[in-house]
């Protein structure tokens, strides 16, 4: 199908950009990559007014370190992030889930904040985000403000940003010498969205017992979440605690049910995935001790 | 800024196949139409119109991306690759005649967009592993052939011009 006819506006700068935001008053789509908004329009899933195209916004897309944490600019292409030596050193869980990500044809135009905006319960980009406790940068003419992406995904394609916010960046806890991370994910075929996805950072202390642990879920609930693993800090990193924790955590989801996958099979997958990343990061911060 | 009415025409140049192209297209139209219906290039294919399938896949400033999410609009100044830039006049190129030789193609719907897709993909991993090639070709969805041919194709058009 073809979209409904909609206005084209092109902004230079970010500040044109929330002035449309402001002018179209929630009835504008914002244009990243277009991989997700591009198939909403076309089959008039939305029949926004306008059209705001952020593409040619050249300070949306740059990254920086700031002090422990790294920001990656909204329009950052998925493949740039995957190519960047940079988001390898610092976010070394992203450049493990960015693999999984579509496909070549789609993260060569996907952005990363356009993932995190769409905000689909199984996109390993928010994953990853709400794992690690990163944030989101939303910029309006009336304020500026950082989300928790733990508090930005509400559920299914919904999120805390309001109709005139612009997402601007993600802002990353930058890697931490001595943590390890693992990510896996259970998809019907290559590139497609995961059943279910798990994703971790993980460290050791010098007596082998875990000194930080953090485990997120994907494809599960209708939006990523992290499990509250203070209990376990302190114990001993072995199979026995990984399968204990999971088990806990799995007993307190309500899973999404669908044609892909019933409920129990998507707390199986979360048993099995979330063990082997725990057992994977693990095993790797041994060998490095 | 640029700011079109819904069904404002905006004049759009753009580099094709390394020659300068112009047309005209209102915002909604998909640059996919614009390629067939504008600069009668009818060699891109249209499928499912929503990022899925991959038959539109073109080359955009050097990156392999659908044509069907992308606007008209969005592509003034662009500079594209299609299926028509590959052979010299009837001169079908490496590739396309290792995808015939391979049998990697049967009704050809999918087949432009493939091309496309491994011409890039080639320039920037001349080298690759089949796993790195079947990865790559998961962004494809072809209802005939089965891919073996075409991953046997890419490889063989890999290593001979490694080779050279
Ligand atoms: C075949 C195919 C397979 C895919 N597989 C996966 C997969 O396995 N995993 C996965 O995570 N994704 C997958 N995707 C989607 C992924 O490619 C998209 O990149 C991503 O969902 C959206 O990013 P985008 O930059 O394309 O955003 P767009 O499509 O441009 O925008 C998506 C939404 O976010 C809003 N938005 C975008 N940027 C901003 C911003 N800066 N501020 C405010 N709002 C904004 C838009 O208005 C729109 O509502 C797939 C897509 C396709 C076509
Ligand atoms: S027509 Fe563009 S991906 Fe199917
Ligand atoms: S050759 Fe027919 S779909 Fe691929």
């Amino acid at each position: 199908m073809k979209p409904v006819a909609f206005e084209y506006c092109r902004p230079d700068s970010i500040e044109e950009a929330l002035e449309l935001l402001v002018e179209f008053g929630g009835d504008a789509s914002v244009m990243a990559g277009g991989m997700s908004l591009g198939a909403m329009l076309n089959m008039r899933l939305v029949r926004p007014r306008a059209v705001i195209d952020i593409n040619r916004i050249a300070a949306l897309a740059e990254t920086r370190r700031e002090g422990a944490v790294f920001e990656t600019g909204a329009t950052l292409r998925q493949a740039d992030a995957l190519a960047s030596a940079a988001v390898a050193a610092a976010v070394p869980l992203l450049r493990l889930a960015l693999p999984h990500v579509g496909h070549y044809q789609t993260r060569s135009r996907g952005t990363l904040g356009g993932s995190a905006a769409h905000a689909d319960p199984s996109a390993e980009i928010p994953l990853c985000l709400v794992a690690l406790g990163g944030e989101i940068e939303l910029r309006s003419r009336r304020r500026s403000r950082r989300v928790a992406a733990r508090e930005f995904f509400h559920g299914v394609l919904t999120t805390s940003r309001a109709p005139d916010e612009l997402v601007t960046k993600l802002a990353w806890p930058a890697h931490k010498p001595g943590r390890r991370y693992a990510f896996e994910e259970i998809a019907q075929r290559l590139g497609d969205y995961a059943i279910a996805a798990a994703a971790c950072a993980v460290e050791l202390d010098s007596a082998g017992k875990i000194a930080f642990l953090a485990l997120g879920f994907g494809g599960i609930e209708d939006r990523p979440f992290a499990v509250d693993a203070k209990a376990f800090i302190g114990a001993k990193a072995a199979a026995a605690t990984f399968q204990a924790l999971v088990a806990d955590a799995a007993s307190k989801t309500t899973p999404l049910e669908d044609l892909q996958a019933s409920a129990a099979y998507r707390r199986q997958l979360m048993r099995v995935l979330g063990q082997r990343v725990l057992q994977r990061a693990f095993d790797e911060s041994a060998r490095k001790h | 800024m640029l700011r079109r009415k819904p069904g404002e025409k905006h004049r759009i140049e753009l580099t094709v196949n390394g020659r300068r192209m112009a047309g005209h297209a209102e915002p909604r139209m998909l640059l996919v139409d614009f390629l067939r219906h504008e600069l009668r290039l009818y060699g891109t294919h249209v499928g499912c119109e929503h990022g899925v399938c991959g038959a539109c896949t073109v080359i955009i400033d050097g990156r392999a991306t659908r044509s069907c999410v992308r606007y008209a609009v969005q592509c003034d100044g662009a500079e594209i690759r299609t299926v028509e830039g590959l052979a010299a006049g009837e001169d079908l190129n490496a590739l396309q005649q290792a995808f015939s030789r391979h049998a990697a193609l049967q009704c050809g719907f999918c087949t432009a967009g493939i091309l496309m897709s491994v011409t890039q993909f080639l320039a920037e991993t001349p080298r690759p592993t089949e796993a790195q090639v079947r990865d790559m070709l998961s962004g494809h969805i072809c209802r005939c052939t089965g891919y073996e041919g075409m991953v046997r194709a890419i490889l063989e058009v890999a290593h001979s011009s490694a080779e050279a």
